[in-house]
Order: structure tokens, then C-alpha cells, then sequence
């Protein structure tokens, strides 16, 4: 009883100490004076900002729209604005019906891999980044350098090999082929240990330590609160990975059954080539307006969190 | 205490779990072993009515209807259709499959250019040893020599692609454009019809190099030799030269409308007579009347123009069905292979999604060459299309890294597509790539 009320100290402690962390307060300080600046100092940088707004939203703009037509439609109208017919509803109905409904299964494939793949890369990185924060044992440093090493090599580069690998293993062609390498975020990792350094102080675990808190217990009740938003923003990370990933299923899998939308949107774009040709390019604006909004839900809900993060990524070495 | 004991049945778990992957791993290796011993056609018919599982890839629209009207007939026998992926994409993930020694299908759709890819690593079951070699009189003769790999029957044709002009014939009319019957009349026609209407184009290429090597094939230009693994490219030899003649006169005069092949947009300048004519495959007619609706009525089909006025034909596009050397159960493949490409039951769901046909009884059925849709302003097609295939010169042979080579080909001959220049220095800079790619891989290739 008694250590519960002690842990419970530290961590009201804790709430105070994450709202004056530096970084925090740089990044807040820093966005205020600058916006102010820019708009009454500098029409230059204005004009590059719509432009770039203006670059970032007419792909927005025009998977939008195109959404919204037939496919005879799509070939006689002006790429950037309606068609004749609002078809919008139609290619829904159409796009989670083609094919015996495969579209909700790619939908609930993608979701498999982000929920498993991303959930256990965070879960991963979180454990792994704070033990290599917060305890000393022999061989930190090589650690280091192999996670350090790790985040140079993209994920590209690794595929063959993976899939050569996992082919001996017979894991090809089945979730887990997706799944197994997406639990690996050495970024994440990197990103969970320099927050953890100094969004949890030592200190703090000692005192744990002293009520006789176990380490489990200290960090499910102590750490994993103080490292909430380095968590958010390694999830984020994960899950647009996750949820973009696209060679890697592409070489793994041949079973559509088990593609993400990413390979799934694609085949259906391949259709449209040579013998045997049925293009559904409505399908396939369709299915990538529809593929894009969980994604834009998550960034807007965790967006807060992103920019923090980035910021503690940023500052600490 | 109580936390020593959740750690140490933690750490019995982790053991536990770090057995059971390992076994996992050796138990699958040992599963992945490859079966490729000899058979007789007596094993079909014992396979059949034995039945089993067997996996097939292929992208064809028809297959779905083809696997289930095959199952209904052999209840037993359980076929898993996969859509591994649109051409390249299949023949990638086939390669991974066979490098990786498991996860191919027992029989996969391959197109005749990619066929001696695949039959000269080996990966092909050479179907001579069930008697296929008898169906010989069974295929027009292009599609035949396609499947026939260094003494090998690596496959049986499913469709065809001798080539054939379709034209816009509205388009025509409306400029009193006639229709071309040798190449030179070609490039006059590709000239008045663009100084007539500055948006319309007599074709569209951008280099593609499917249409290159049909192109050179009919101009009588055989540029790849293969013997073994003995590869001898000469992309500058008379036919070729011929080719290269008449083309560079649409790619330096900008008479090419450049508008990538299969795009939407492609699709799109089909319907509102941007492009006129299509010298393609005559697989073609069943994708126009699909996907460019807007194109009904308009457009009719000619024999290919020639150099001479003196019939000449090529193929283009097209492929069959292989049997894989992983397959467990290769009679059972077999026998879903021969059914699927030479039995009438099967054959017959093919031409109804608007396939052309590779087996000389389809493509000579009076019902076939009676074929007059309403698309095509009534006119029998059929005929023109099939008359085109007796003209289909033989001897032509694609690369054992065809698909390697069609890859790069935009990196070497699409730049003189872009520069509007001779294609000739773009097929030698194509050459020298693989001629070095070639030798890399273990060939022995010699470039002239």
C-alpha cells in the first residue's frame, strides 16, 4: 500500500516536469516568433509557402475529383474539375464489391499488419530504447553502433535478402513475412532512447527503486507515462510505414488474399496493360482516396504529438 | 518471489517459443524440396482421377471462368488460381520463387517473349515426356515455335497476336485518307493527317519494346540467335535496318504521338481520335470494344502495311501456360495444362472473353471467321485477323533475359524516341547494355 501512494508523488512531479522540458518549450517559443515574423517581414517566403501548399494539394484536389467519375467519364472530361455525372457513391459501392469484396480484404489486411506490424514496432522500440536509456550493462555501445548502423540501411535494400531468408524459413507468402520485419523500427528505437534519456529522470527511478517499485512496475507506471509522446510519434512513424509499405509485400506475397491496399491499388492499376486489358482506373482513384483517409485521420489526431517528438528527435544527441 | 518466478516462466516461454521457431524453420526446409521426375501420358489420366491441389497463376481475364468450368468436370482436383500479378510483375515474383527453391505455382502463365527466360534456367518441365509434342498439329506455327525452347515443349499456347493495322476509319474518311497497304504509304498517311489536324497522330509510341522487336520480326530482321547459352544480338542487321528506315521517318518528322501505351489517357485518345491506327497484336479487338466505347463504330481492321506490298505478318504479345519444375504433383499440372489450352470446353470460355485463339481448329471454325461485330461497323475480322496469321515468318527467337532487356530498353532506344533521332544509335547503345548484362549472367553473348 505504502509504495502506491509514494509512486503516486513523483508522477504528479512528473506531469510538471514534462511541461518545462527544454525542447518543449523551445519548440513553442520558437513557432510563435517566427509565424509573427514571416507574415509581416517576409512576402518572399509567403509565396513559396502557396506554392508549395498549392503543390502538396492539387494531387489532393485531383484524386478528390476524380474520385467522383465513371470511367468513360474519367477519359472525357478536364482532369481538374467534375464530370458530367457524380459518380462518387458508385465507385464506393463498386470498389469494396470488385472481385468478390477483395478490397476489404486487402483494407483488413493493412490493418493486420499496421495494428500487429506498427503496434509491435512501438511496443519494441519503447521497451528496448528505454533499457538502453536507463540501464548500464556491457556492450551498450556496440548496440549503439548496430542501431545506428541499422537506421543508415534502408528497408529497401534489406528486401531481397529478407525474402531470400524467409523463403528458406517457408514464411514467405504468409502475414507474418509482412509482419516480422515491420516489428523492427531501429529509428524508433533511437528515437525512444535519446527522449527517454532526458524525459525520465534517474532520479526518479531511484526513488522508485528506493519504495522498492519493481522495474516492471516502475516503468509501466513511471517511464511509459513520461515517454508518452516520444511513444505517440515512433506509432506515427510505425504506422505510416506500416500502412505505405509497399516493396516489401510486393516481392513477399503472391496470394492477393494476403496484400495491403498498397499492392492490392497497384495490380488493379496493372490491369489496364496488354492482352486481356480491362482498365478500372475509377477503381483504382476510388480505392486510393479511400486508402488515404485513415492515414490523414491519423496524422490530424496525432499531429501534436508528431511535432514534439520531431523536435525531442531533433534536439537531443 | 513472486517476480523470480514471472521472469523465469518468462524465460521458459521465450525458450519454449525459440525451439518451436527453429523446428518451424528445419521442418519447412525440409518441405521445400523440388520433384521434376519423368512421367508418361498414362500418368495424366491416373493423376486426374486421383485428383489433388495445384496452384495456378495467371492474370488472364478468362481464368477465373476456365479453373471453375475444369473442376466441375474433375471434381477432385482442386485448382488455386492466384493473380500473382500482371506480366513483369508475375515473371519477378516467378524468378524470387525459383531462386528461392519453393513458392511457385505448379503451372503460371508466361508470355512467349519471357518463355526462354525461364525455360533456359531450367525451372520448365519439358512436357515432350507426356506426349505433348503429338499436339504439334494443333497451333499455327508462331506460337508453337514459341514454346519450343532449345529442344524443349516447355508450354502450350493459349492465345495468339499476329499482327494486323486497326485504323480509325472516321477518321480516315473525314481527311480522304486511303488505307495504307506498304509502309511508305503509311508514313504519307501518318504526314497528311497530322498537317490536317495538328491533335491527331497516325499512331502513338514513346519505344515500346514489345512493338520494336515485332516490328524488326516482320521487316524480316531476326537480331537474336540463341544456342544454348550461346547469344549472338545484332540490332543492326538488314531487317532491323528496314525497320529503323521507315520508323525514323515518324520519330524525327514528330509524326508520333506520344502518349504512353495503356494509360489512361492512351485509352482516352483511342475513343476521341487523337490516335488512327494501332498496328498491334489481334488480341486488340476484345480490349477496344471492353475499354474504349467511345471508339464504337469507328474502327476497322486492315492487313499490317508491308515494305514490298507482298504479305508479311509478325506476333505480337500472346502467351501460353508452363508447368514449373517445383510442382509436387507435375502430371496433375500437366493435365490441367493440356485441358486448359486444348480442350474445347476450355477453349471456348477463352473466346467468349474476347481472347484470339492459338489452335488452328478455333481460328479456322467458320462460327470464328463469321465473327462480325457490331464495334467494328459489322465487318468479319476474323478474316482479316486470321489471314494475318499464315503470313507469320518463322525463325524468330527472343532473349534468355528478354524481360531483363525490354526493362532498360526505355533507358537506351526511348532516348532517341524523346530527342526525336534516329532510332539506329539507340538500338546499339541497347546492344552494348545486353551484350555486357549477358556475359555478366553467365552467357556468352557477341554483339556484331
Amino acid at each position: 500500500m505504502a509504495s502506491v501512494t509514494d509512486t503516486r508523488s513523483p508522477r504528479t512531479r512528473t506531469r510538471t516536469r514534462t511541461r518545462t522540458t527544454p525542447s518543449h518549450a523551445a519548440a513553442r517559443s520558437n513557432a510563435g516568433a517566427s509565424s509573427g515574423r514571416r507574415i509581416r517581414k517576409s512576402p518572399v517566403l509567403t509565396i513559396v509557402m502557396i506554392l508549395f501548399v498549392i503543390y502538396s494539394f492539387v494531387p489532393l484536389v485531383w484524386l478528390i475529383v476524380n474520385a467522383t467519375k465513371s470511367q468513360p467519364d474519367l477519359y472525357s472530361s478536364f482532369g481538374l474539375w467534375f464530370g458530367k455525372d457524380f459518380n462518387l457513391i458508385q465507385n464506393i459501392v463498386d470498389t469494396f464489391t470488385y472481385r468478390g469484396g477483395i478490397f476489404v480484404q486487402w483494407l483488413g489486411n493493412t490493418l493486420l499488419y499496421v495494428v500487429i506490424g506498427a503496434g509491435g514496432a512501438t511496443l519494441l522500440a519503447t521497451v528496448a530504447g528505454y533499457g538502453l536509456a536507463k540501464y548500464d550493462f556491457p556492450g551498450k555501445r556496440a548496440v549503439f553502433a548496430v542501431v545506428l548502423g541499422a537506421i543508415a540501411v534502408p528497408g529497401t535494400a534489406l528486401a531481397v535478402p529478407t525474402f531470400l531468408m524467409f523463403s528458406q524459413a517457408g514464411l514467405t507468402n504468409t502475414p507474418w513475412a509482412i509482419i516480422l520485419p515491420s516489428l523492427i523500427s531501429p529509428f524508433g528505437l533511437y528515437l525512444i532512447w535519446t527522449y527517454a534519456t532526458e524525459a525520465v529522470p534517474t532520479e526518479l527511478l531511484e526513488a522508485a527503486r528506493m519504495d522498492g517499485a519493481s522495474e516492471f512496475r516502475t516503468f509501466f507506471t513511471v517511464s511509459l507515462r513520461l515517454l508518452a509522446p516520444g511513444i505517440v510519434t515512433v506509432a506515427l512513424f510505425a504506422i505510416v510505414a506500416t500502412w505505405n509499405n509497399y516493396f516489401l509485400p510486393l516481392i513477399m506475397l503472391s496470394d492477393p488474399t494476403w496484400y495491403p491496399l498498397t499492392v492490392g491499388l497497384s495490380q488493379w492499376s496493372a490491369q489496364a496493360t496488354g492482352v486481356g486489358a480491362q482498365p478500372i482506373f475509377n477503381l483504382v482513384i476510388t480505392g486510393s482516396l479511400i486508402t488515404i483517409v485513415p492515414i490523414v485521420a491519423a496524422f490530424l489526431v496525432l499531429q501534436r504529438y508528431w511535432q514534439s517528438g520531431l523536435a525531442a528527435g531533433s534536439v537531443k544527441q | 518471489m513472486k517476480r523470480t518466478l514471472a521472469s523465469r516462466t518468462l524465460r521458459r516461454a521465450i525458450a519454449a517459443a525459440v525451439v518451436s521457431t527453429v523446428v518451424g524453420v528445419s521442418l519447412a526446409a525440409c518441405s521445400g524440396g523440388t520433384s521434376s521426375g519423368g512421367g508418361s501420358a498414362s500418368d495424366i489420366d491416373a493423376a486426374l482421377k486421383q485428383g489433388g491441389t495445384i496452384t495456378y497463376w495467371s492474370w488472364t481475364p478468362s481464368a477465373e471462368a476456365q479453373v471453375a468450368a475444369f473442376e466441375k468436370q474433375y471434381p477432385k482436383v482442386k485448382v488455386k488460381l492466384v493473380n500473382a500479378g500482371t506480366n513483369t510483375t508475375e515473371y519477378t515474383k516467378l524468378q524470387n520463387a525459383i531462386k528461392a527453391g519453393s513458392g511457385a505455382p505448379d503451372v503460371a502463365q508466361v508470355e512467349y517473349y519471357a518463355i526462354p527466360q525461364f525455360a533456359l534456367s531450367d525451372s520448365l518441365v519439358d512436357l515432350k515426356q507426356y506426349g505433348f509434342d503429338k499436339l504439334k498439329g494443333d497451333y499455327t506455327p508462331g506460337p508453337w515455335g514459341s514454346v519450343n525452347v532449345g529442344g524443349k515443349l516447355v508450354g502450350l499456347p493459349q492465345d495468339s497476336g499476329p499482327m494486323a493495322m486497326f485504323y480509325n476509319k472516321t477518321l480516315f474518311d473525314k481527311y480522304g485518307i486511303e488505307v495504307p497497304k506498304t509502309w511508305d504509304e503509311y508514313v504519307a498517311a501518318a504526314q497528311k493527317l497530322h498537317a490536317a489536324d495538328p491533335n491527331a497522330y497516325i499512331t502513338s509510341d514513346s519505344g515500346d519494346s514489345g512493338f520494336t522487336t515485332s516490328m524488326i520480326w516482320q521487316a524480316g530482321g531476326r537480331p537474336f540467335t540463341v544456342d544454348g547459352t550461346k547469344v549472338s544480338i545484332n540490332l543492326q542487321d538488314e531487317g532491323t535496318k528496314k525497320w529503323t528506315a521507315t520508323w525514323d521517318k515518324l520519330v524525327e518528322g514528330k509524326l508520333l504521338s506520344t502518349v504512353p501505351g495503356w494509360s489512361d489517357d492512351w485509352f482516352k485518345a483511342l475513343g476521341n481520335g487523337s490516335i488512327a491506327t494501332l498496328v498491334t497484336g489481334a488480341w486488340m479487338p476484345g480490349v477496344l470494344e471492353s475499354s474504349v466505347k467511345d471508339g464504337s463504330g469507328q474502327w476497322r481492321v486492315a492487313p499490317i502495311p508491308t515494305y514490298d506490298g507482298q504479305p508479311a505478318n509478325a506476333e505480337n504479345g500472346g502467351g501460353g501456360q508452363v508447368v514449373l519444375k517445383q510442382s509436387k504433383n507435375p502430371a496433375l499440372a500437366a493435365g490441367f495444362l493440356k485441358w486448359l489450352n486444348n480442350d474445347q470446353d476450355s477453349i471456348k470460355v477463352f473466346l467468349k472473353s474476347g481472347g484470339f485463339p492459338s489452335t488452328t481448329k478455333d481460328l479456322n471454325s467458320s462460327d470464328f471467321l463469321a465473327t462480325a461485330p457490331e464495334y467494328f461497323g459489322v465487318q468479319k475480322i476474323n478474316e482479316v485477323l486470321v489471314d494475318g496469321a499464315k503470313n507469320v515468318s518463322t525463325g524468330w527467337q527472343y532473349l534468355p533475359f528478354q524481360v531483363y532487356a525490354n526493362s532498360i530498353y526505355g533507358d537506351t532506344v526511348g532516348q532517341s524516341y524523346t530527342s526525336n533521332s534516329s532510332l539506329n544509335p539507340g538500338l546499339q547503345a541497347w546492344q552494348k547494355a545486353l551484350v555486357d548484362y549477358g556475359n555478366q549472367q553467365g552467357f556468352t553473348v557477341s554483339g556484331k
